[in-house]
């Protein structure tokens, strides 16, 4: 059931091999910030996530320059930005609008009806991605909340941002 | 390795709509041919189809019991309605036969007078089956889910405690009921409105998923396999374990054929090979399966570990 | 007691937090493992977990019912006692049974524990009802979702104990506690492991045109075109073909969620005296816009005020709504 998947390479944005490069570059010590923060916060995270601590996350935000590679396990901890052909072989991909996954960690929005809209893919071990997603809401607050908090008023400034984005984006059912 | 010729083998309880005509031909065949010692009645699964046939049943009970078959009579699965409700208690009044309730309506109707659990009263464990001895009864049908390690535990507190115990080892599982008829359903009505739309498949209505494979079958309320359990390997196994009654669930095709089968193997006449392909040229192009029982999925067909 | 609680689902801590903060009367909740019918990959509590959760939710007045709502494979029943044994001292203010040797156990090692029935014991009728409890001493029942008002009315004045309906989620068809459906195609048991279509066992496959299948153990349970919302392959909520209705269709049950909020008045008046709202593998988000909706609807029509529903429907599957049985017998 769990075999390893390749994600598509998908390039929306023109001259795409040096922008993501680039983007990566500059994203990275963001991300690697967050994910030790996050870590180190919230430990039961890691035990919901159970064996699926060492499988390969490859979450792609479509409108994005660039996908993202988790892997949760608290002994080696892996969460970087990767130009999309360069996305190692996955257990399970997500991919969706970078809107639609920011739901996903954001408990203000509901992320079952993201899932169940379609918008959101979901490939490989569909048992990684459930446990993924409880271990995620099982965090007292929002995850987008605290990772904002980390950049202080702009940082809250711009989830407020995005929250009216997908607000009016994503709920015209 | 000879099996205890003692074993007993049952016909369950018809769980589709067959017409009273068709009943009475299919019981008449029972009683003069087919190799069983106990026949269950009555109806399980809807309480619309039982006026068609309850009738015959002083009768049937007659025939059978004269023919050397012990009658139980089996009570509704979903007691809702007051038709329902009075129906269990009438047969809960009843002194003889003795009866098998399969709703805890049933049950309370009952009291601690003697009675048989049947396979929709979930008895999954040593510990409901030691209440429910306590409570009267006098022998328990296992549910088909249950894998073979558990069925032989319950088996053994079952003895213990002195009572019968019955396993399903052909016919096809009762995966689910519901108070919805999904036989309505398919053909745009309601279980008010039904029109007994059932009765068209004495076999089950067959589903398929969309991609042209069977899966399921519906009979009323009732979900079903597609599949047939066949046990036939596993019942040297399940007579060790402590068993003591096998269940032939009615489906169509010739049960008298399909009793002489088990009839032959469990007496150690026919080897299990061969016993086998009897059955599979009986049931055609239905497949057989044994997965619950090896804990593995229902659907599924394990093959023996080791020969018989 | 207070008249037509709310109860709660508390899938994770967090989310039980969340649903006693959003003013839940109660609050309901499993073990990591087969003890309980959600055992659903990375949710639920571990035994530290829920003693916090104890005292976080007695120390707001909700009071916490632990699921042991499943049914113990003999040989393996020191689970579920362990599990009793294990919620007593905790201080868990009732559990919800189905399995009667656990009802049994409990009763006599935990008299002073309140038992309530768990929907997977399928009484639906007066005399089931009772039962349970007068051999059990059950405080509670909690219907199957198939009853009327008007037979919820009725049964009212049959039974001894207190009414629990559901209000709101996953539209649960098959006679729980009776469904094989699971174990048939994957080999794990909704009533024995507590697991339903689960994720282990689940494929999604993507056709170049855009077109989608749901699958579970490797049986289609559903497909979808390429502007259609898709769902998670329960099995009864998939579509299939009869003999007479070749182009496939919803055989059991299309994918509804119940929503009772415009009968929340006739409910109460029909004597129910605790509402189920579903969902302990939903959000944290969907645990606070329910809970908090419900809230506000109850506290409204205690009050004698008119309660006002903010429309629920993007929250649910499939994204309908269904009065179910309860608003007319035309459901079955």
């Amino acid at each position: 059931m769990t075999s390893d998947i390749r994600i598509a390479p998908r390039s929306p944005l023109p001259g795409s091999g040096a922008v993501a490069r680039l983007a990566c570059a500059a994203v990275q010590p963001i991300l690697s910030r967050v994910v030790r923060r996050i870590a180190a916060g919230h430990p039961s995270l890691f035990s919901r996530l159970g064996p699926h601590q060492g499988t390969d996350f490859v979450i792609d935000p479509v409108d994005l320059p660039f996908a993202l590679h988790l892997r949760p396990d608290p002994q080696a901890l892996v969460f970087r930005a990767v130009p999309r052909e360069a996305a190692p072989p996955a257990g399970a991909v997500i991919r969706g609008r970078f809107l639609l996954l920011l739901e996903l960690v954001d408990s203000e929005e509901d992320g079952d009806a993201a899932f169940f809209s379609r918008d959101l893919e979901v490939s490989g071990d569909t048992e990684a991605v459930v446990r993924l997603r409880n271990a995620l809401d099982d965090v007292d607050g929002s995850i987008a909340e605290e990772t904002a908090a980390m950049f202080g008023a702009p940082g809250r400034a711009i989830l407020a941002r995005l929250r009216r984005s997908y607000a009016t984006d994503t709920k015209r059912i | 390795m000879a099996v205890k010729t003692m074993t007993k083998l049952t016909l369950g309880p018809i769980a589709y709509h067959w017409s009273a005509d068709k009943r009475r031909d299919f019981y008449a065949r029972i009683a003069d041919e087919a190799p069983v010692d106990e026949v269950y009645l009555g109806e399980v699964i809807c309480s619309k189809r039982a006026p068609f046939h309850e009738a015959d049943l002083p009768e049937t009970i007659e025939r059978l019991e004269r023919a050397g078959k012990a009658v139980i009579v089996s009570t509704l699965a979903e007691v809702m309605l007051k038709r329902e409700r009075k129906a269990t208690q009438d047969i809960a009044a009843m002194d003889s036969p003795e009866i098998e309730v399969n709703n805890a309506a049933g049950l309370f109707a009952r009291g601690k007078r003697a009675h048989r659990i049947g396979p929709f009263m979930n008895a999954y464990n040593e510990a409901t089956i030691a209440w429910m001895a306590g409570q009267g009864a006098t022998h328990v049908c296992l549910p088909a889910e249950l894998p073979g390690a558990a069925i032989a535990v319950a088996a053994q507190a079952a003895r213990d405690l002195g009572l019968g115990v019955e396993v399903q080892v052909f016919g096809r599982a009762s995966l689910a009921v519901s108070a919805r008829c999904y036989h309505a359903r398919a053909h745009g009505r309601t279980k008010d409105n039904c029109q007994f739309v059932c009765e068209e498949d004495p076999d089950g209505m067959p589903l398929r998923t969309r991609d042209a494979q069977p899966i399921l079958r519906v009979n009323g309320i009732q979900t079903q396999s597609e599949s047939y359990l066949d046990l036939l390997p596993e019942t040297a196994r399940l007579v060790a374990d402590g068993v003591t009654h096998l269940r032939l669930m009615p489906q169509a095709v010739d049960m008298v054929a399909v009793a002489r089968v088990f009839r032959d193997a469990l007496d150690g006449h026919v080897p299990t090979g061969e016993a086998e392909g009897r059955l599979a040229a009986l049931t055609g192009d239905t497949g057989l399966s044994n997965g619950f029982y090896h804990g593995a999925a229902g659907y599924r067909r394990i093959a023996a570990a080791a020969p018989n | 007691m207070s008249l037509a609680e709310l109860i709660c689902p508390a899938g994770t801590p967090a989310a039980l937090r969340t649903a006693v903060d959003a003013g839940a009367d109660a609050v309901y909740c499993g073990f990591q493992d087969a003890t309980n019918a959600r055992n659903f990959p990375g949710l639920n509590f571990t035994p530290d977990e829920l003693a916090e959760a104890v005292v976080y939710a007695h120390a707001k007045g909700t009071k916490v019912l632990l699921a042991l709502n499943t049914y113990p494979p003999a040989g393996k029943v020191d689970l579920w006692r362990q599990a009793a044994d294990l919620g007593a001292r905790l201080g868990v203010d009732a559990f919800i049974v189905a399995d009667m040797g656990v009802a049994d156990y409990i009763a006599r090692a935990h008299p002073q524990m309140r038992l309530h029935l768990s929907v997977q014991a399928a009484a639906s009728s007066p005399e089931a009802i009772r039962y349970y409890c007068e051999n059990f001493g059950v405080k509670r029942v909690v219907l199957p979702r198939i009853l009327t008002i008007p037979e919820i009315r009725q049964i009212r004045k049959e039974i001894p104990c207190e009414i629990e309906t559901f209000i709101f989620g996953n539209h649960g068809l098959m006679v729980e506690g009776r469904c094989s459906l699971t174990n048939y195609l994957t080999g794990q048991s909704t009533n024995m492991d507590g697991v339903c279509s689960p994720a282990s066992d689940v494929e999604y496959i993507r056709d170049p045109d855009g077109s989608m299948s749901s699958k579970l153990a490797g049986f289609t349970i559903d497909r979808f075109g390429a502007d259609e919302m898709a769902g998670y392959p329960t099995i009864c909520k998939g579509r299939y073909t009869a003999p007479n209705r070749p182009e496939g269709y919803y055989a059991f049950e299309e994918p509804v969620s119940l929503n009772l909020s415009r009968l929340l008045p006739e409910l109460i008046d029909a004597g129910v005296h605790a509402f189920k709202i579903e969902g302990r593998q939903r959000s944290k988000s969907y645990v606070r816009g329910v809970v908090t909706a419900f809230r506000a609807a109850v506290d409204d029509i205690r009050a004698g005020r008119q309660a006002n529903i903010a429309d629920l429907v993007a929250l649910t599957e499939g994204q309908k709504q269904t009065q179910g049985a309860f608003g007319t017998k035309k459901w079955r």
